[in-house]
C-alpha cells in the first residue's frame, strides 16, 4: 500500500495530468471560498442588523418585528439543515432544471449557509460593544446608520475577527461538497485522478495537503489583518 | 431654552422620575445633586432623549422634541453631552473623534473641522495628542477631549453626566477647570455631579433630587447654607464633612 509513493506521485502528477487537474480544482475552490465569504458577510451583516433592530415608532416596531422573524427563520433553516442537503435541494430541486450554472449555485448556497453563522458572530460582536459608544454617537446628532457603520461595527469587527477567521476556515473546507452538484473543485479533481490511476492514497494525501496549505495561508492573512486593526490599541 | 413638563420615566415597574416640571433658561448653570438612584442621571438623559420619557413633554428651543414627528438628530446637535465613562471612539484618533460628526453632518468641511478642532485642543493644551488614540490617554485627557468633541458642534447647551466620577482624584481638577472656563464664557450647562465645590462656585441654581422628584431648587449659597428639606439636610451632612 505504501510502497513507491514517490513513483506513484510522479506518475500521477508530473508525467500525468494530475497537477493540471488539481490546479484547476484549486482555482475553483478558492473562488468559491472567496465569493461565498463575501456573500456570507453581506448576508450575515444584514441578518444581524435585522435581528437586533428595535423600532421606536409604531410603524417602526412592526417593521422591526417582521425583520426579527425573518432573520430567525433564515438562521434556523441554514444552521439546522446540512449544507449538502441545501446544495442538492437548490441545484437538483430548483436551479438545475432552470439551467443555472452549478458553480453559481455553489457560490450562493455556501454563501447563504455561511451567512447564518456570520450573522450570529456579528450580532454577538455588536452587542459586545459598550452602549455608551452608541449613546455618544447619537448624542452628537449622528443618525443611527452612521453610528452603527462608522462607530459600532468597526469596533465589533475588530473583536470578532478571530471568530470570522474560524468561519472562513470552516467555509474553505466545506466547499469540498460542491462536487455533489458536479462542480469541478479540488476534491472532485482528486477523485478524477483516482479514477484514472486506480490509486486513492496519493491523490487524497495531496488533496489533504492542498487544503491544509490554503487554510494556513488564510490563517496567516487573518492574523495580519488582526494586527493591522489593533493599531488603535497600541497607538 | 429647555422646558420639561410632567416628565415621568419608568424602567419596568420602577418609577424613576415622578412628574418633573422644570425650565432651564439660557445662560443658567444648573447643578443636579442627590443620592445615587435618585433619578438625576435619568433626568439629564431625558433632556436629549437618550432615555425616552414614559410620559410628559420635553421642549427644546420652542419645539417638543419627544414627538414622533420630531427629527431628534437635528436637535441633539445643539445639545452637547459629556458622559461619566468619556465614551470616546477607540477606533478613531483624537482628531477623528472630534471632527467626525461635524464633517459627517456637513456642518463643516474637512479643513474647517480640523482647524476648529486644533483650536479647541490648543485651548485644553492637548494639541500634541491630535493623532493619538484614546486608549493611550489618561482619564482626565479623555474627558477633556470628550468635552471638546461636544463643543465643536457649537451646542446651545451642554449636558454633563457625572463627568468627574470615573476619574482618578488628581485628574478631577483639570476637567473641572475646562468646565469652569466654559461656564465663564456663558454656556448654558446642566451638570449632574458629586463635586459640591463646583456646584457652589459655578452653579446658578442647585436642584436636589431624591426618589425621582426635585425636592429643592435654590441658588447654591442658599442650598448649601440653609437647606430646607429634611432629605437635603441629611444628604448634605453626609457629603460635606
Amino acid at each position: 500500500m505504501f510502497d513507491n509513493l514517490s513513483g506513484r506521485f510522479i506518475d500521477q502528477f508530473v508525467t500525468g495530468d494530475g497537477l493540471d487537474l488539481m490546479m484547476k480544482g484549486l482555482v475553483i475552490t478558492i473562488e468559491i471560498s472567496a465569493i461565498a465569504l463575501i456573500i456570507g458577510i453581506a448576508i450575515g451583516m444584514l441578518m444581524a442588523l435585522l435581528k437586533i433592530a428595535k423600532g421606536k415608532t409604531k410603524a417602526g416596531k412592526i417593521f422591526c418585528t417582521i425583520g426579527n422573524v425573518i432573520a430567525k427563520i433564515y438562521i434556523s433553516f441554514f444552521r439546522g439543515t446540512p449544507v449538502v442537503v441545501q446544495l442538492l435541494l437548490a441545484y437538483f430541486g430548483i436551479f438545475g432544471p432552470l439551467g443555472v450554472n452549478p458553480l453559481y449555485v455553489g457560490f450562493c448556497v455556501l454563501g447563504c449557509n455561511s451567512g447564518a453563522y456570520v450573522a450570529e458572530i456579528i450580532r454577538g460582536g455588536i452587542q459586545s460593544i459598550d452602549k455608551g459608544q452608541y449613546e455618544a454617537g447619537r448624542s452628537l446628532g449622528l443618525p443611527y446608520r452612521a453610528t452603527m457603520f462608522r462607530i459600532i461595527i468597526p469596533q465589533a469587527i475588530k473583536n470578532i475577527l478571530p471568530a470570522l477567521g474560524n468561519e472562513l476556515i470552516a467555509l474553505i473546507k466545506e466547499t469540498s461538497v460542491v462536487g455533489f452538484i458536479s462542480v469541478f473543485d479540488m476534491t472532485r479533481a482528486a477523485r478524477s485522478i483516482i479514477s484514472t490511476h486506480y490509486d486513492a492514497l496519493v491523490p487524497y494525501l495531496v488533496l489533504a495537503g492542498a487544503y491544509l496549505l490554503i487554510v494556513l495561508v488564510a490563517t496567516f492573512l487573518v492574523g495580519r489583518l488582526e494586527r493591522g486593526l489593533s493599531k488603535s490599541d497600541r497607538g | 431654552m429647555i422646558e420639561v413638563k410632567n416628565l415621568c420615566k419608568d424602567f419596568g415597574k420602577t418609577k424613576v422620575l415622578k412628574n418633573i416640571n422644570y425650565t432651564i433658561n439660557k445662560g443658567e448653570k444648573i447643578v443636579v445633586v442627590g443620592p445615587s438612584g435618585s433619578g438625576k442621571s435619568t433626568f439629564l438623559r431625558c433632556l436629549n432623549l437618550l432615555e425616552e420619557p414614559t410620559s410628559g413633554e420635553v421642549w427644546f428651543e420652542g419645539i417638543k422634541i419627544n414627538d414622533e414627528k420630531c427629527k431628534i438628530d437635528k436637535h441633539r446637535q445643539k445639545m452637547g453631552m459629556v458622559f461619566q465613562q468619556f465614551n470616546l471612539f477607540p477606533n478613531m484618533t483624537v482628531l477623528q473623534n472630534i471632527t467626525y460628526a461635524p464633517i459627517k453632518l456637513k456642518l463643516k468641511t474637512k479643513e474647517e473641522a480640523k482647524e476648529s478642532a486644533m483650536v479647541l485642543l490648543q485651548r485644553i493644551g492637548l494639541e500634541d495628542k491630535a493623532e493619538a488614540y484614546p486608549n493611550n490617554l489618561s482619564g482626565g485627557q479623555k474627558q477633556r477631549i470628550a468635552i471638546v468633541r461636544a463643543l465643536i458642534m457649537n451646542p446651545d447647551v451642554m449636558l454633563f453626566d457625572e463627568p468627574t466620577s470615573a476619574l482618578d482624584p488628581e485628574m478631577v481638577g483639570e476637567v473641572l477647570d475646562v468646565m469652569i472656563e466654559l461656564a465663564e464664557q456663558g454656556m448654558t450647562m446642566v451638570v449632574v455631579t458629586h463635586e459640591m465645590g463646583f456646584a457652589r462656585s459655578v452653579g446658578t441654581k442647585v436642584l436636589f433630587m431624591d426618589e425621582g422628584k426635585i425636592l429643592e431648587q435654590a441658588p447654591p449659597n442658599e442650598f448649601f447654607d440653609f437647606p430646607k428639606h429634611e432629605r437635603a439636610k441629611a444628604f448634605l451632612s453626609k457629603v460635606l464633612k
